[in-house]
């Protein structure tokens, strides 16, 4: 562990934004009535993203008045938990991971690099737009080395990075640009570089499922009904049916964010593919 | 040769993410097909078939997790249940469960159900590690796209049983990914770790029983149902049944996630998917075969050691997260044990003294050893430090900060004593080998 301190600079005065108060109400309701302390993380993770990527005095004090905690208990857990700036940062936030597996790599030509850019961890560069951590792992080895870079536009991970394409996002980011995120050497995610060797074709509608359910006990007429929230009743939903053509083209499916889906993927059989769908779930309201 | 698992074998067909994560690709891939019809069954038959999966947990500790389950209350009292999915994947090595989250989010929703329902839970929290910011918003989003399908919510997938599933996210806190420690955290304390018993299926969240999950345990438990528990126990020894997604860093040529059977070989599973050690199986030096927690290989047993909870364990070693971490002759490995000793310096909680204050403790002298300045006599030493340290703090930390060193001292002795050496004949104390 180590010791972390509130910073000595502290601003006059804190105002919470609406939106950040919205945000925190909409966490407080995920808990039982009785335990909204539980909301404390995400709380106090919006409101440094609200004050500016770190946590002032008052901002603590304006979340244990919220949520009707002693303002001890506040400072406790903004203490304990690392991604808590204590300490004002830079527009944009350097985390370099650099625990053994990202250190097998050669997490430390990164670190040089970040030392020769921005100077000392912890400390703003000469601009104030970059500051930088060495952090422990961040849980993306198979992509390592890799940095996180925090800023207004989001949290993002750089990953499979060399000294030479770090010092290009940096360059970018002090320029004012953001640049996309994810690997650096031609990857899409975690799949070995050159191509996957594995689930590298599209299987959809072909995995082998057995008409009933195995080993089952009771009747299971109902085996591949599901509940249709549209009709409110339970509807045959088909398992395997290869005749049906679909429309899919990858690259209009939503979200992966925003990358091209169709990086290392083969259509095993491009006249099979994937049924169309009768129901759109995205315009539907709540289930309850 | 060894027979290597079938694409379509793989429970997590979309582990690289080249197909969209959203619903309607989910259930193309499989997902949510049949659920109310696995919940139609009943508890018991939930539980039971889980148990003779023989699916042991797979967030490091191997627990088989039916057996886990049954631990749970058999009528609910005035005391609701919960269900808490463990996603504050921190174990260095290990990224497995974030390309669950961001790619396969909804078979972990629909394990959740099909989980809460056996153990009559109306609310699940999925605790996700603080720093897998765009995870969790996919995550929130599959949340609500299951809400929407009416899959989760009030009656969910049409079985009478209200289901709630909220997404949690911590920050940045290696330690709240043991059970207790995490529940504190998800009741908005300080991570640290409770005294056991009560255990969590006693008392654990609010004081409720509860049952705390890994991901992929959770996510792979439709699955099995859908296909079977003969499909399940046909990959793996006895024992050690099922697929595991494996995750490669360090020095291979293609680092990689990867689903694959249980007990393949270790050169097997290197060779084919990462592409080998870089320059040579004969340039490997040594592999942590199961995240940081774990104490390493060298080569001799790596040959021929197969990838399972008991064959690793039967070498002193563990499947743990099953994060191989490979290091090959150019490593300075007192190095790299050294900064695992950084780590758990960094990240003890600083409940318990021998923790507290041992891995700050092990790690300077780790940092001498690495440098040499120090006595042949302290490799005795450390060595007893660390047993002091292994089996004396609440939770698995101190041993998990104690057994990399044990491993390091057990089969690379000798490099700790020439570097002593090479330091008092002033000599280099590490030249690091050509690539």
């Amino acid at each position: 562990m180590s010791a972390r301190r509130l910073s000595i600079i502290q601003p006059s005065s804190f105002e919470l934004s609406d939106s950040a108060n919205k945000e925190i109400n909409k966490w407080i309701k995920k808990y039982p009535k009785d335990r909204m302390r539980s909301a404390l993380i995400p709380a106090l993770w919006i409101i440094q993203k609200d004050a500016g990527g770190w946590l002032p005095e008052l901002a603590l004090r304006a979340i244990g008045d919220m949520l009707d905690m002693a303002y001890i208990r506040v400072y406790e857990v903004a203490t304990f938990y690392t991604m808590f700036n204590l300490q004002p940062v830079g527009v944009n936030y350097v985390q370099m991971c650099g625990t053994t597996p990202c250190w097998l790599r050669g997490s430390d030509e990164l670190k040089g690099l970040l030392s020769r850019k921005i100077g000392e961890q912890n400390t703003l560069s000469k601009d104030g737009k970059l500051s930088w951590l060495e952090v422990e792992c961040l849980g993306s080895c198979s992509n390592a080395p890799m940095v996180q870079i925090s800023n207004s536009a989001g949290d993002h991970y750089y990953e499979d990075l060399s000294p030479e394409s770090l010092e290009g996002i940096l360059d970018e980011l002090v320029a004012g640009k953001q640049p996309p995120q994810g690997p650096r050497n031609g990857r899409f995610s975690s799949e070995p570089i050159g191509g996957a060797i594995a689930l590298n074709k599209d299987l959809s509608n072909k995995i082998n499922i057995l008409d009933k359910l195995p080993d089952a006990e009771k009747d299971t007429k109902v085996n591949y009904y599901e509940w249709d929230p549209k009709v409110k009743r339970a509807t045959r939903r088909g398992w395997v049916d290869p005749k049906r053509k679909a429309n899919s083209d990858p690259k209009k499916r939503s979200g992966n964010l925003g990358r091209d889906l169709t990086a290392g993927l083969v259509d095993e059989d491009p006249d099979i593919a994937r049924p169309k769908r009768s129901t759109n779930t995205k315009s539907k309201k709540a289930g309850n | 040769m060894v027979e290597l698992l079938k694409d379509n074998d793989r429970v997590f067909q979309n582990l690289y993410g080249f197909k969209d994560w959203g619903l309607d690709s989910a259930r193309d891939r499989g997902a949510w097909l049949g659920t109310s019809a696995i919940l139609a069954q009943g508890r018991d038959w939930i539980i039971d078939r889980v148990k003779s999966s023989g699916l042991r947990g797979r967030g490091g500790a191997g627990f088989p997790t039916g057996l886990k389950w049954s631990f749970m209350p058999k009528e609910v009292g005035n005391r609701p249940h919960y269900l808490v999915v463990n996603a504050d994947e921190s174990e260095p090595g290990s990224c497995k469960d974030r390309d669950i989250l961001r790619h396969e989010p909804h078979l972990l929703i629909e394990g959740c159900l099909v989980a809460a329902y056996a153990m009559q839970a109306h609310a699940c929290y999925i605790y996700v590690r603080g720093e897998y910011i765009q995870e969790r918003t996919r995550l929130d989003e599959a949340i609500k796209q299951a809400y929407a399908a009416g899959l989760v919510g009030k009656n969910a997938c049409g079985s009478g049983w209200d289901f709630d599933i909220y997404m949690h996210h911590g920050a940045g806190a290696y330690i709240c990914g043991e059970e207790t420690a995490l529940l504190e955290s998800l009741e908005g304390k300080k991570g640290q770790p409770r005294l056991k018993p009560p255990f969590p299926a006693g008392a654990g969240l609010y004081g409720c029983p509860t049952t705390v999950n890994n991901v992929e345990s959770i996510s792979v438990v439709p699955t099995i149902l859908r296909r079977g528990v003969d499909w399940w126990t046909q990959f793996g020894r006895e024992n050690n049944k099922g697929t595991k997604v494996f995750s490669i860093s360090g020095h291979v040529n293609n680092p990689c996630n990867i689903e694959e059977a249980l007990s393949i070989p270790m050169r097997t599973l290197l060779e084919t998917y990462a592409g080998g050690v870089r320059g040579g199986w004969d340039n490997l030096k040594c592999v942590i075969p199961g995240g940081s927690s774990v104490p390493l290989l060298p080569k001799e047993i790596c040959d021929t050691v197969l990838m399972d909870f008991d064959a690793l364990r039967e070498n002193q070693s563990g499947l743990g997260t099953a994060a191989v971490i490979v290091m090959d002759k150019s490593t300075d490995v007192i190095k790299a044990i050294a900064r695992l000793s950084y780590f758990y310096k960094h990240e003890s909680c600083g409940q318990c003294t021998p923790c507290r204050e041992g891995t700050g403790w092990m790690w300077r002298v780790m940092e001498r050893m690495v440098r040499g300045e120090a006595d042949t006599s302290e490799i005795d030493m450390l060595l007893s430090v660390s047993k002091q340290v292994e089996g004396h703090t609440i939770c698995a930390l101190g041993d998990a900060a104690a057994w990399p060193i044990q491993g390091l001292i057990r089969h690379f002795r000798h490099e700790i004593e020439d570097r002593i050496d090479s330091y008092r004949a002033n000599k280099p104390v590490f030249v690091q080998a050509a690539e």
